[in-house]
């Protein structure tokens, strides 16, 4: 398992290879639907963004509250998919990491591979095995969203599978199971 | 005519609340121990693994098993020797409302389905039956979206044949892919109306995880195993933990067949009163 810090280097990223398995620590965003449609129609309207997405990683998760002494509740990803219509525009911006579940339009696929993103996957329906590698947590945006607020989560060694890497390669592509 | 009052029931449900969102069903936590030992691929069983860690994680540190604390589904069976005073509804409710807020769920329900605004607890779908007896049984299924979000139906022509059904069985699956968190529960309702099909889908999950209590229940989860999805996603024979199907009389004009399918975090929780 490759470790990655991400307050020292993101430039690791593209030597990423879909199927490989990383450790990541350091500082990420949660954002999922509702954040990922007024993030688009910030950008769309030219209007400040509340995160800086140059070098971000994003997490598409909306936690559960969190209980008294904890850093942060029950905290697994949500379907990635449903987020593929927003993330060509958040790429372009400057986005570099996702991490949920499930597959991924082609589309976004090419888009990854244009922006030299990565798209990470972990494990589904674990939340709160997840919650022992977040430290610290925080709402950073958009309060009013609930569970759906962008927050900022400081993970220590949070377990990735590289799911699509920078040269568009995809862990799901090799699959046997058709439409 | 015995008697309930609706706060006894909002207490029990509180605890239903408890008990499906930290405990993993000891029924689908044995398939998933099954599904652990008998999987050939590495990568799938590490995942099996992760599954069943979390499961402690969760009943030892007291944290939901599922961040997506799903919406609260409560079947209810009333004896018709049973009369409840006060609201029952509003006391349902508000027990899944209590039970959310003290553990520290999550509000995952908006008001209004089209304007969405800031999500809360309430409220759940609740489907009632009357049976015999003087007795209410309660069983609240926190259903997650991720899976829910697969659910497909079809009204198939009367004179289609069994092939053609279980055609569409595996093809929902197949739709579901690696997204709704495979190993996959299949609830299936076959007959009745387009809505009664679909509520046997949702109560198939209910039933005790086995293996198949018939010839096509058996053959269609073996097919499913085939597909090669597998837990996660990421390839194995684990596609599935089990096909549960439920049928009822239907119309000589139709055939609705309804697909629900549950992630490997299939919570379920029932009380008695």
């Amino acid at each position: 398992m490759k470790k990655i810090n991400l307050s020292s280097t993101l430039n690791v990223f593209e030597s990423l290879k879909a199927g490989e398995e990383v450790a990541l620590s350091g500082v990420i965003y949660t954002a999922r639907d509702q954040a990922h449609k007024r993030l688009t129609e910030s950008i769309k309207g030219g209007k400040p963004l509340p995160i800086t997405l140059k070098g971000a990683v994003i997490y598409y998760c909306g936690p559960t509250h969190t209980p008294k002494g904890r850093a942060i509740g029950s905290c697994g990803p949500t379907t990635s998919s449903r987020m593929d219509s927003f993330t060509p525009l958040l790429l372009a911006r400057g986005l570099k990491g996702m991490i949920g579940k499930g597959n991924r339009a082609k589309e976004v696929r090419e888009e990854i591979k244009k922006y030299k993103g990565v798209y990470f996957i972990t494990y589904a329906g674990c939340g709160a095995f997840l919650a022992g590698h977040v430290k610290k947590s925080k709402v950073s945006a958009y309060r009013d969203l609930g569970p759906e607020a962008i927050m900022k989560l400081e993970v220590k060694d949070f377990p990735l599978i590289v799911a699509i890497d920078s040269r568009g390669k995809s862990i799901f592509k090799e699959q046997t199971f058709k439409k | 005519m015995r008697k309930i009052k609706a706060e006894k029931i909002a207490k029990a449900v509180t605890e239903l609340v408890r008990q499906s969102s930290f405990f993993l069903r000891g029924d689908v936590l044995s398939a998933l121990r099954r599904s652990y030992s008998s999987e050939k691929n590495p990568r799938a069983k590490k995942m099996l693994k992760a599954i069943l860690d979390n499961a402690s994680s969760a009943r030892r540190k007291k944290l939901a098993i599922c961040q997506d604390t799903g919406l609260p589904v409560v079947f209810m069976q009333i004896g018709q020797g049973v009369a409840v005073t006060g609201d029952l509804r509003s006391a349902i409710n508000k027990g899944v409302k209590d039970g959310y807020k003290k553990y520290y769920l999550r509000d995952s329900i908006v008001i209004d389905p089209l304007e969405r605004g800031k999500p809360g607890f309430s409220s759940c779908v609740l489907h009632t039956d009357i049976v015999k007896g003087d007795k209410i049984k309660l069983t609240l299924l926190p259903k997650g979206f991720g899976c829910e979000n697969k659910s497909q139906l079809k009204m198939f022509k009367p004179t289609a044949s069994i092939e053609e059904v279980k055609d569409f069985i595996v093809k929902v699956v197949k739709d579901a892919g690696p997204d709704a968190c495979p190993p996959y529960v299949v609830g299936v309702g076959i007959g009745g109306t387009a809505d009664h099909a679909g509520v046997m889908a949702k109560k198939a999950l209910l039933r005790k995880i086995s293996s198949g209590k018939s010839e096509l229940e058996r053959d269609l989860l073996k097919r499913i195993n085939k597909i090669g999805i597998g837990p996660m996603g990421l390839g194995g024979e684990n596609t599935a933990l089990a096909v549960h199907i439920q049928t009822y009389p239907t119309h000589i004009a139709g055939l609705p067949v309804s697909v629900n399918i549950s992630c490997h975090a299939l919570r379920s929780a029932s009380v008695t009163l």
